[in-house]
């Protein structure tokens, strides 16, 4: 039984009790996934699986047989920071960092949601083909990862700054 | 976390023969039962994950929805028929919980999630619906968020879910099966009213698995909504929220659904408002006795009366935006 962690096979624990976050952070040495309430409520665990936005500390480690799970040290590495990375740095995205693995993660996610369409609550009209990411629905679909430090604004400037220049909605009319 | 043992079902029979021995429990996304194991509130020694079975959304010939019960709450949020002929359940749906966590919960696990009631959680607190026959907290405690509707003194406790809300106003049915073979009900025959046994939450026969739900053909659903009053304005339980679908013809209310969330037990199909409004004219006036009609047998708790006039006003509101909308 395995999945794959950042590109690598990795063995699922003996013990079905480990949670994904678990797995990440103790048996793999992997602390960039951050656990905040180990609960569902905070987002600090947030991490892509197939590059879809899941929490970490809400799930079992063995559900993810066969699946392929990026986290933050994936993503970028010192000398080669993935643009959120850079962007969050340039826009102060955070104050003591303890949020910002998570919102990362998120941010890729919720650009694939856009991509693929996926309504959101503030989302107006259901039926659009293309949602464009202004600021109440960027607010919105990172709701799920609490800022302690109030960082928002930053946070926000730079996933504006970094998905602008992607051109999301290119990509979606695609 | 209590021990257990895990895996996965291949097919729906195999899911049922092992999920019918006592301490077996079925696991979806995990987001509600892995939080209550850890909590150790309970206990399974056996989890069989049925994330892998009826994962698939069907259109019915004659114009309903199959939708089963693997199905991830953002897929059907997002799926083209949800948006176009059933929106209040997409926005039920993404009102409720976080992206990441609609991206884990399956349909079958958001029908059975538990109560979100403080002391439920709590182990130091007393809870009938946690050890029956232990007395109620919430009674004498905390309850702004517990129900105005159909509690009993044994469990005041409230239903969180905002997709159920807007599927019990939509008329959907549950497909289960069991060791005793198959059966398909209404979803609001599904929960139960708490009575002198809150532990008991379902009609459900241990170990029997909710396979999918279905959405009957509805042409006046493409009119429909969904409102949650919260805290903030995400990423919170409802206080109240309402589900509505409306019909106006020439004038006057041909036909209505309404349901409300917050506010009880279960998900609360709204009758009674529904008879009043039937064949009647449209407007406030309507509205307000459809929404007083429905709330007359409404109790408030020490903390929790604001939500009944709450609960009038969403009506109302609702109501009144379909209204326009269609007018
Ligand atoms: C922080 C937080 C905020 C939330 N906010 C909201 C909110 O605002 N609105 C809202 O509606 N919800 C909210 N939720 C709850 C969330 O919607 C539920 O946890 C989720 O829908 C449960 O689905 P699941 O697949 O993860 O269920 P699981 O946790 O896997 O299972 C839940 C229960 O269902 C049973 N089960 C699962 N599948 C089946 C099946 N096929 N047949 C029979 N039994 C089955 C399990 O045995 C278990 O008892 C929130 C959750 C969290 C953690
Ligand atoms: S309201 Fe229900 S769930 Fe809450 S403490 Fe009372 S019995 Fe338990
Ligand atoms: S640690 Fe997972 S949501 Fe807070
Ligand atoms: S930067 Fe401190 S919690 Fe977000």
């Amino acid at each position: 039984m395995s999945m794959t962690v950042n590109g690598a096979a990795v063995s699922l624990p003996d013990d079905p009790r480990v949670s994904l976050l678990d797995l990440l952070r103790e048996y793999l040495h992997l602390p960039g996934t951050k656990k905040g309430c180990n609960q569902g409520a905070c987002g600090a665990c947030t991490v892509l699986v197939d590059g879809e936005r899941i929490l970490s500390c809400l799930a079992l480690a063995v559900q993810f047989e066969g699946r392929s799970v990026t986290t933050i040290e994936g993503l970028g590495a010192p000398g080669s920071l993935h643009p959120l990375q850079q962007a969050f740095i340039e826009h102060d995205g955070f104050q003591c960092g303890y949020c910002t693995p998570g919102q990362i993660c998120s941010a890729i996610g919720m650009a694939q949601e856009i991509r693929r369409g996926v309504p959101s609550h503030v989302t107006a009209d259901l039926c659009t083909e293309t949602i464009s990411l202004s600021h109440d629905e960027l607010r919105e679909r990172m709701s799920g990862n609490l800022c302690r430090c109030g960082a928002h604004n930053g946070i926000v400037d730079a996933i504006t700054e970094v998905f602008a220049e992607e051109d999301i909605l290119a990509e979606a009319a695609e | 976390m209590t021990p257990f043992t895990y895996s996965r079902a291949a097919d729906t029979a195999e899911a049922v023969r092992r999920g019918t021995i006592p301490q077996a429990r079925y696991l979806g996304g995990g987001t509600n039962l892995v939080d209550l194991m850890r909590e150790e509130i309970e206990r399974p020694d056996t989890l069989v994950d049925v994330t892998g079975l009826s994962h698939e959304i069907e259109e019915l010939p004659g114009g309903g929805l199959r939708i089963g019960a693997g199905v991830r709450n953002t897929a059907v949020a997002e799926h083209r028929s949800v948006r176009s002929r059933y929106p209040a359940l997409s926005r039920a749906i993404v009102s409720g919980a976080s992206a990441q966590i609609r991206n884990m919960a399956t349909v079958g696990g958001n029908l059975l999630q538990r109560t979100r009631c403080a002391y439920f959680y709590d182990e130091a607190g007393q809870c009938n619906k946690r050890s029956p026959g232990k007395g109620c907290d919430a009674l004498e405690g905390f309850n702004r968020n517990h129900a105005i509707l159909g509690a009993s003194p044994a469990c005041v406790a409230v239903h969180p879910s905002d997709m159920c809300v807007a599927l019990v106003a939509l008329d959907a049915s549950v497909h289960l099966r069991g060791s005793a073979g198959v059966r398909h009900i209404p979803l609001t025959e599904l929960h139960r009213l708490p009575g002198d046994q809150p532990h008991v939450e379902t009609v459900l026969d241990p170990g029997e698995l909710i396979t999918a739900i279905e959405l009957p053909p509805q042409p006046f659903a493409a009119r429909s909504t969904y409102r949650k009053v919260r805290d903030r304005s995400s990423y919170a339980f409802a206080l109240v929220s309402v589900a509505a679908a409306l019909q106006i013809e020439d004038g006057h209310i041909r036909d209505v659904r309404i349901a409300l969330g917050g506010v009880a037990h279960r998900p609360w199909r709204a009758s009674r408002a529904e008879e009043v409004l039937r064949g009647g004219p449209v407007g406030a006036i309507a509205f307000a006795a459809a929404a007083d009609a429905e709330l007359a047998d409404a109790r408030p708790l020490s903390d929790n009366g604001f939500k009944i006039e709450l609960a009038r006003r969403t009506i109302i509101a609702v109501l009144g935006n379909l209204a326009g909308e269609t007018a």
